[in-house]
């Protein structure tokens, strides 16, 4: 598996400062991302996904946030180290970004077209005719029906699901090879989050975009990830195949996500098992590992160090943070409904 | 847009249809008449005014009579100024008011979006409590104080510009800087408020991730959002500069017609008091009318109050 990076994260830590002190958001974070390919990152709310995310495009406001330590390695450049005007020169050029909520990510002032052609004048040097063209066509791509009058409408003229559409040809006009969507259905009805996510599987076979995949619809993972990385209170705690991930997880708190997935093939009592209790407060993180407080089979030890990766039977993509792992540790049978696998 | 504006129009003779008879039946409830001061007049020449000028038929006759002209456009003749027309009166002393007017908005309007955007983005910032500062004298003390106050110092200790008189653009900057204090007060909260709102939303990270620098961000993406909500105070502030006009018209001696308002209610001239307030209502209702044209011009969702479109 030895395959072309775009982007390597590595170490990378980002707080926020507060009122009552620094929030240590993003705690240590690595992961790559492979050409062509489409990274999930899953976790509850407030694991540190989306600040990940927008760490990467260096989004994140500040202050009150910052980037602590760490690299951001795009293409060998690190991201972190880069000027604000080169940042701007990557930004919708290279690397792109989609957000969750449609009905506000879109300018009601604007009209669509103008709102796609604008990087591609910045970033083409397109003229406006030109640049137009290329809106149609995106717009087109993007399954957007009569596109010829619908570049001139605006936001509040197109539904939700048109909207998402039109953020993703806004993403995706001057082609870049990574693509961050965070959230991309979240805000959308079923049916046309399943549109949608037809959309984004088939614009990444035919543009060959990598895809960085914010989600915490495990479903949703299913259907389009080649592979997973797990957060939990701003680390990374588990990362994989897809099918690592989902027939064989090892870490307690993904075996807790995949059994808060509701399942339809077992009875009543055992179709919702959600994972009690709450994340740890990231004011003050605890020293071992975050998830100890939530876990069945907590030891000693993650009370008091965070355990380090560890390859999973030798997989080179199968790793995690556990010390179930230890060659000390008791042998623990993941929990019946987890061990048959996910929806997939 | 075509019924959009039609519809604003009918609603603007409503309105104003509405102004004149309030004003017409008010007006004739005040104690007195046009010819009270005049003792003098012998009774016969009394009468012979009275029913020259159609005061002594029933009011409602009055009434209709006064509505007939008034649809012609026709204001009549001041009861005081030897019968001079009030139509003539109003445009020798308008074009003094509207150009104060008018430049005490325009400045107002430039600065107060100025600063208001320079609070939001530097919020907390020396610029932004200077802003506050500004605004909250802006609001609390009344122009006619700023116009003493300039009239003042400016005229009188430093000696920069003329104190009173009109004719040079020189002698226009110290009325309209002392009513345009409310304007700038008003537009740079709103823009300030608005902008900081704006700031915030998703769209501006949405311009920023395509690689927008800053500055295009806040000028395409940011200020004509935040000047929505600030377009609809220029209505009452319009207001506000007609009514603030009155008084510092009077204080830096402008020809303007400020003083026709003041001194038409003194004496009774009711063809004068009913010329001017109309007149003053048609100002007012037409830049209501203007603000929400404008409105839609700026915000597209307002657009589609017309079906077609």
């Amino acid at each position: 598996m030895d395959k072309e990076k775009v982007l390597e994260v590595r170490d990378l830590k980002v707080s926020f400062k507060t009122y009552n002190g620094e929030v240590q958001a993003v705690r240590g974070v690595n992961f790559d991302v492979n050409k062509g390919e489409t990274l999930a990152i899953v976790g509850e709310s407030g694991c540190g996904k989306s600040v990940t995310s927008q760490s990467i495009m260096r989004l994140i406001p500040e202050p009150p946030g910052w980037i602590k330590s760490g690299e951001v390695l795009f293409e060998g450049k690190d991201l972190t180290q880069v000027s604000e005007k080169e940042m701007e020169d990557i930004r919708g050029k290279e690397m792109a970004m989609i957000f969750q909520d449609p009905m506000t990510s879109l300018n009601p002032t604007l009209t669509v077209g103008k709102q796609i052609m604008e990087g591609l004048i910045k970033h083409q040097h397109a003229e406006k005719h030109e640049a137009k063209e290329r809106a149609l066509e995106m717009l087109r791509l993007v399954g957007i029906p009569s596109p010829e009058t619908r570049i001139n409408q605006y936001p509040h003229q197109f539904s939700g699901g048109m909207r998402q559409r039109a953020m993703i040809a806004i993403a995706l006009a001057c082609r870049p090879k990574l693509l961050i969507a965070d959230e991309p259905t979240t805000a959308l009805d079923v049916t046309i989050q399943a549109q949608i996510l037809d959309l984004m599987n088939e614009l990444k076979e035919k543009l060959q975009t990598s895809t960085i995949l914010i989600t915490h619809d495990l479903g949703v993972v299913a259907d389009v990830a080649d592979r997973v990385v797990v957060m939990y209170a701003g680390k990374v705690i588990e990362s994989g195949t897809v099918e690592e991930i989902f027939y064989r997880p090892r870490h307690p708190y993904t075996w807790g996500l995949m059994g808060s997935m509701p399942r339809l093939d077992l009875t009543r009592e055992k179709r919702l098992n959600p994972i009690l209790g709450t994340p740890p407060d990231l004011l003050s993180p605890p020293q071992g590992c975050p998830f100890a407080a939530r876990c069945k089979h907590a030891m000693k030890i993650c009370q008091q160090q965070m355990p380090e990766s560890t390859s999973v039977e030798e997989s080179s993509t199968h790793q995690v943070n556990c010390w179930l792992e230890h060659p000390m540790a008791p042998a623990v049978e993941p929990p019946a409904e987890v061990a048959g696998g996910g929806s997939k | 847009m075509g019924r959009f504006v039609i519809k604003r129009l009918i609603y603007m003779v409503i309105t104003l249809w509405v102004i004149a008879t309030g004003t017409f039946f008010l007006m004739h409830s005040l104690p007195g008449s046009p010819l009270e001061n005049e003792d003098r007049i012998p009774p016969e020449l009394r009468e012979q005014i009275l029913e020259q000028y159609g005061l002594n038929d029933p009011l409602p006759v009055q009434y209709v009579k006064f509505l007939g002209d008034l649809v012609q456009g026709d204001l009549g003749n001041s009861f005081k100024y030897d019968g001079r027309s009030i139509t003539a009166m109003i445009m020798e002393g308008f074009p003094a008011s509207a150009q104060l007017g008018l430049q005490a908005m325009i400045f107002g309007v430039l600065v107060g979006v100025a600063l208001g955007t320079v609070s939001a983005l530097r919020r907390g910032s020396w610029v932004d409590n200077g802003s506050t500062v500004l605004s909250v004298l802006g609001y609390a003390v009344p122009s006619f104080t700023l116009a003493a106050l300039f009239s003042y110092y400016v005229g009188v200790v430093w000696g920069v510009l003329p104190t009173a008189g009109w004719g040079t653009f020189a002698h226009s900057i110290l009325p309209s800087l002392s009513l345009s204090f409310l304007v700038i007060a008003q537009i740079t909260r709103y823009v300030r408020t608005e902008m900081l709102e704006v700031l915030g939303q998703d769209y501006m990270k949405t311009a920023r991730a395509k690689g927008l620098n800053r500055k295009t961000v806040i000028f395409r993406h940011g200020l004509r959002n935040a000047l929505i909500p600030a377009i609809t105070i220029l209505g009452p502030l319009t207001v506000a500069l007609l009514t603030g006009s009155l008084v510092v018209e009077q204080i830096f001696n402008i020809p303007g017609m400020g003083w026709m308002f003041v001194d038409s209610i003194m004496t009774n001239d009711y063809t004068m008091i009913m010329g001017v307030t109309m007149f003053y209502s048609f100002l007012l209702v037409l830049s209501i009318f203007i603000v929400d044209i404008l409105y839609g011009v700026v915000d597209p969702r307002i657009r589609l109050t017309s079906p077609k479109e």
